[in-house]
């Protein structure tokens, strides 16, 4: 056999293996589910409806260029949609190709969404562009939360002590900021907390080999109960001084900010939510096109032959573990001095554990991380708007929908993905 | 470049591995390093390429000591290895996984993966080393990911080439192919240093041989100087046998009765696909084949050890098909595991509870619910004689024991019963020279006593002395079943699913599920 012959029947086998290892089956899981909820767009938003009933949608806030609002005729918006959805939803059935298929989901998921939107503010008004400039909010920390999973993850150490990191982030940096002036301080402090909550785990993993979820699970339990103390005992007691940061203030993009609906959403937010987009493409850039990211994530897979090319195993996870960190720290600390301007006890929420499942549905790379962070931001913004419309459902259930949705899309929307092969695994030179 | 190993000596606390080691490989040569597993060639090879620090002795390169700290000394003074198990990236490209650790960059320490990609298509036209930059190395089969391993040492510009076992997961196409590459290698005037135990591979392809034996070099010799009797003997340190001694098989009733059977694997795939096979009392029928084509999800199954997914498997009469391990032990079949640390043996349980793990609540060995704990210690010590399992005493950990001896309380438990069926997957792998005749002559003594037996090896050697007839497995289906007479050449060829006899099927293709 002739070289280019076997490279050829190489590739042929390689393609082989690959048709045998992508199933149809959740695909098809995935065209019933939209199917179902064609149906239940139909009955609920539709039929449910008063046939004059309309609803209103702002799409626009003051810097950008003035649209006129969007009035719609509930009844025949939500039949389209339906229609929209379940007929995507047949299309998964009947394609007998998996690629794309998740972005045929997402367009079918999206029409569900725009009629429940319509039916909940039938008779109502709905400041759409809002809605979604707060999902940007509300992403915002996920974002970093997930990224700071990706850079921990793809070397091969788990870290599921992000939400300590967060609230020793949001602490620190609203008690320095509050406490010099200087909200730049409030970002650097945030993010020194979170580096060390990083480097603690790293030393109790990498040197020790402790088992890396429970060490976190530990250093999520310690930062809680020692932000707790410090607050009633430190904070409280000298609110004006120590726990009075003013915030970062938005900053609009010029001539961007006046794009219709992008304009707001986009371009006209704080520094951390720039911080944010900057920090995803770079961590994306490295991460797959330098040799820094390939170094990594061979430590993440296989370490043993990143340390056969002489590559140092343990100083890569260090190094990657404490960046983490930072970058959940200072993720921690836009949970205050980017936004409220005063920590409170546990005011993260759990919400460290929501990036986590951002980053485990975003497959370990940055910009699925970003989708998903935004899914679950979106269910955050939805929950306040929802409350406001007052649809109906009580609000301790609204409440919960980021977590449902958590919960619903890790089970079953993502199905197993493979994380790096060396994640969680101690890591010890013979 | 020369490289010259002079009175290499490593201890491990009282164990000395390697005691005085002198070897040397001139420029364009392919000098084989010969000795069982436990020889301490392993060891020598990890000095070398600077994972262990010698205790004494020196290394020379042109004459001149060199001192490596870490591998990358190593890699800097020309010397690769190319690892027996593949240190490689399953998820990355080829390319990927060759620049690893030694990565062209442009600015800013971005990748630069087009003269990554040049190189490699460079490379492996100079030295006929085929394979696609792009692939991703989990997609490739074993023979191609070993160019990439190669490849991984000649873009570092090894001029001594290290070949640590490279034919263990190789049909003997492959191993032919390879033999092909490191002639060139050597003609372009790099030098190999090829590590085995197979004496025939040896024979074949060196210039010069060194043999080790317990740490020491007991011999330097050429290929036209010796044969494979007195390589084994100079490797084992007496004479041995080379070929099994078996009387013609004189088989009975079926025994063993599958048919139509699909097995699949951990991620759902189709791993042994509509394949009948009957084994007979009396018979030993070897199933050949690559690492990987089936055969050991074929043994996982029969011994209820995973689920059938179609077809039915029978033994003695007795429908097995969704037998539990345990009724599986019940029908009479005996299991000897390929991986036998994790599926064999408890490692750290002691030798006499190992020896009971089939029937440690059952008569003799239990009574009431109750363990009777003196008598499966007495009948331990008993059968560390019977079998000749070296070991202090039956009480300390089967973990401590060498793997000779851990395979031999594996199949000590596994005979010390009456068995139907005995189901052996890679009974002598890693073992050394004495172990394996003693194992090979237990299989065939149990088939001379009237069991039938289904060994699955890929050792094409071993198949073809124990077995009676040999069922070849390609891609999960059988792909002949013949007379061991047919010959090494016609085996290897089914190995790599071409029936040179039939007429070829249809495309290899189509036959995907």
């Amino acid at each position: 056999m002739s070289a280019g012959e076997r490279a050829l029947s190489d590739a042929a086998e390689a393609a082989a293996v690959d048709a045998r290892l992508v199933s149809l089956g959740r695909v098809r899981g995935m065209g019933v589910f939209l199917v179902l909820l064609g149906v239940v767009t139909l009955m609920a938003f539709a039929l449910g409806v008063t046939g004059g009933a309309r609803a209103t949608f702002l799409l626009s806030t003051p810097p950008s260029i003035d649209l006129s609002p969007l009035v719609m005729s509930v009844r025949p918006v939500a039949i389209a949609c339906a229609l929209v959805c379940g007929g995507l939803g047949i299309v998964l059935l009947v394609r007998l190709r998996t690629q794309g298929s998740y972005l045929i989901f997402s367009a079918g998921f999206c029409a569900f969404l725009w009629a429940f939107l319509a039916w909940a503010a039938r008779g109502n008004t709905l400041n759409f562009v809002q809605m979604l400039a707060e999902t940007m909010v509300a992403a915002t920390p996920l974002v970093y939360g997930s990224l700071s999973g990706i850079l921990c993850e793809r070397s091969g150490v788990v870290n599921i002590a992000i939400e300590g990191q967060f609230l020793a982030g949001a602490f620190l940096g609203a008690m320095i900021g509050s406490a010099t002036g200087n909200l730049w301080l409030g970002v650097v402090s945030g993010a020194v907390a979170g580096a060390l909550f990083g480097a603690l785990l790293a030393f109790l993993a990498l040197r020790y080999g402790a088992d890396q979820i429970i060490v976190g699970v530990v250093i999520v339990a310690f930062c809680t109960g020692l932000t707790n103390f410090l607050t009633a005992q430190v904070l409280t007691p000298d609110q004006t001084t120590l726990n009075s940061p003013s915030t970062f203030s938005p900053f609009a993009v010029p001539l961007l900010d006046k794009i219709p609906i992008a304009g707001p959403v986009l371009f006209d937010q704080n520094v951390f939510f720039y911080g944010a987009f900057a920090l995803l493409v770079l961590v994306h850039v490295t991460l797959f096109h330098t040799r820094w990211g390939l170094r990594v994530r061979a430590v993440g897979e296989h370490p043993r032959a990143a340390q056969s090319v002489g590559i140092h195993v343990l100083s890569v996870r260090y190094r990657n573990v404490i960046l983490g960190g930072v970058v959940a720290g200072i993720g921690g600390a836009s949970f205050t001095i980017g936004s409220i301007g005063e920590f409170s006890a546990q005011m993260t929420a759990g919400l460290g554990y929501v990036a986590l499942a951002a980053m485990i549905f975003g497959r370990w790379r940055p910009f699925g991380a970003l989708g998903a962070a935004l899914l679950f931001g979106f269910a955050v913004s939805l929950q306040s708007f929802l409350a406001v419309l007052s649809v109906g459902i009580p609000s301790p259930f609204l409440s919960m929908a980021p977590y449902v949705i958590t919960i619903a899309v890790v089970s079953g929307l993502v199905g197993r993905v493979r994380p790096p092969a060396a994640d969680g695994v101690p890591y010890s030179l013979e | 470049m020369r490289l010259e190993l002079a009175g290499i000596t490593k201890r491990f606390g009282d164990l000395v591995a390697n005691d005085g080691i002198d070897l040397s490989v001139e420029e364009g040569e392919i000098h084989c390093l010969l000795g069982e597993n436990g020889a301490g060639k392993t060891t020598l090879m990890n000095v070398l390429f600077g994972l262990l620090h010698a205790d004494g002795g020196e290394i020379r390169i042109d004459g001149e000591p060199v001192r490596f700290s870490d591998p990358g000394d190593a890699v800097r003074r020309g010397i690769g290895m190319v690892h027996q198990h593949f240190m490689l990236v399953p998820v990355f490209s080829v390319a990927e996984n060759v620049v690893l650790g030694f990565e062209p960059v442009r600015r800013l320490g971005f990748l630069d993966r087009r003269r990554a990609r040049a190189e490699i298509r460079r490379l492996s036209a100079e030295f006929g080393l085929a394979v696609d930059p792009d692939a991703l190395v989990e997609h490739l089969p074993v023979g191609a990911q070993q160019r990439v391993e190669i490849l991984k040492a000649l873009i570092r510009d090894a001029k001594v080439l290290i070949l640590d076992e490279p034919t263990a997961v190789l049909t003997p196409q492959e191993t032919e192919a390879l033999f092909t590459i490191m002639r060139s290698l050597v003609a372009a005037g790099r030098s190999i240093l090829f590590i085995t135990h197979k004496l025939k591979e040896v024979l074949a392809v060196a210039d010069r041989i060194t043999v080790v034996r317990l740490g020491r070099v007991v011999g330097h010799t050429t290929p036209a100087e010796t044969d494979e009797d007195q390589l084994a003997a100079m490797m084992v340190g007496r004479s041995v046998e080379l070929v099994v001694h078996k009387e013609p098989a004189r088989p009975g009733e079926a025994v063993l009765e599958i048919a139509g059977l699909r097995v699949v694997d951990d991620r759902g795939v189709t791993v042994v696909d509509d394949v009948s096979l009957d084994v007979r009392a009396g018979e030993i029928v070897a199933v050949a084949g690559v690492q990987g084509n089936g055969q050991t999800e074929l043994a996982e199954a029969v011994t209820g050890m995973r689920a059938v997914a179609a077809g039915t498997i029978r033994v003695g009469g007795r429908d097995l098909s969704h037998a539990t391990p345990r009724r599986a032990i019940e029908a009479g079949v005996a299991n000897v595991p390929e991986d036998r640390q994790s599926d064999g043996l408890v490692l750290s349980l002691s030798i006499a509870d190992n020896l009971v793990l089939n029937q440690y609540d059952r008569a003799p060995y239990a009574r009431h619910g109750a363990r009777r704990l003196a008598r499966v210690r007495a009948d331990g010590e008993r059968k560390l004689a019977e079998f000749d399992i070296r070991a202090p005493s039956a009480a300390v950990a089967v973990g401590t024991l060498s793997g000779g001896n851990q395979q031999k309380v594996v199949v000590a438990r596994e005979l010390s019963r009456p068995v139907k069926l005995l189901v052996c997957s890679q009974p002598t792998r890693g073992l050394d020279v004495g172990s394996i005749e003693y194992v090979h002559r237990r299989i065939v003594a149990e088939r001379d006593r009237g069991a039938a037996v289904l060994l699955v090896s890929s050792e094409l050697d071993e198949v073809l002395a124990l077995g009676d007839r040999v069922a070849v497995m390609y891609r999960g289906r059988i792909a002949g079943v013949v007379d061991p007479s047919v010959g090494r050449d016609r085996i290897g060829l089914l190995m790599a699913g071409i029936d040179a006899v039939a007429p070829p099927p249809g495309g290899a293709k189509g036959e995907s599920p």
